[in-house]
């Protein structure tokens, strides 16, 4: 069980790997929102994961707490975007 | 392995394995549309499958929370993907749309003249 705990958090860092290349290079503010978007929930599944790993399951309220936060963030973050306007 | 364990890594490595294909959406798409279609549709999948897995090794009491954190995810990734989408589209960010109501003006959502 704990082999298949190590393989799903490996995948998961390759997909936290590939979304920071996107998250460095995107070319606008916009490919930036959505690859932090996505490292957030690549966050949660690494919480998850490790929760399961220690099998000590009481931190699965703090997935709640990181969804609400990116979420949160995102939405703020659109709301004062005014310097990109043609 | 039970047959629960084994079921519930079955599902953790498909969790896994659609996070990756979200990151590759994200890496080789050409742009803000198309990335933004990878990135919401794998992360909500994927966070589903993913804790539909950790739903069959975790308590019953946990099994309530993760229900809502999915909830919580079904609901808010299409509003962010929507606020993204027309923000992006606003700003004329990415390839120009083949047909594109919302830029001449006659789409139902189409901006206020400024």
């Amino acid at each position: 069980m704990s082999a298949v705990l190590l393989i799903t958090a490996a995948l998961l860092l390759v997909a936290a790997g590939l979304t920071l290349f996107r998250l460095l290079r995107g070319p606008s503010l916009y490919d930036r929102l959505v690859a932090l978007d996505l490292l957030v929930v690549i966050i949660m599944g690494g919480i998850l994961v490790e929760a399961l790993q220690r099998n000590e399951s009481a931190n699965v309220l703090l997935l709640v707490v990181v969804a609400l936060l990116g979420f949160l963030s995102t939405v703020s973050v659109l709301r004062f975007d005014v310097e990109e306007r043609r | 392995m039970t047959g629960t364990e084994i079921a519930a890594s079955v599902l953790l490595l498909g969790g896994a394995l659609l996070a990756v294909l979200a990151g590759v959406g994200m890496v080789r798409l050409p742009d803000v549309g198309s990335r933004l279609q990878a990135a919401t549709k794998l992360q909500v999948i994927g966070l589903v499958v993913l804790a539909a897995g950790a739903a069959l090794l975790v308590p019953v009491s946990e099994v309530l929370k993760l229900a809502l954190v999915v909830l919580f995810q079904l609901a808010t990734a299409p509003v962010l993907a929507q606020l993204v989408a027309r923000e992006a589209h606003r700003a004329g960010v990415g390839k120009p749309l083949v047909r594109d109501e919302l830029r001449n003006g006659e789409g139902p959502g189409a901006p206020p003249p400024r």
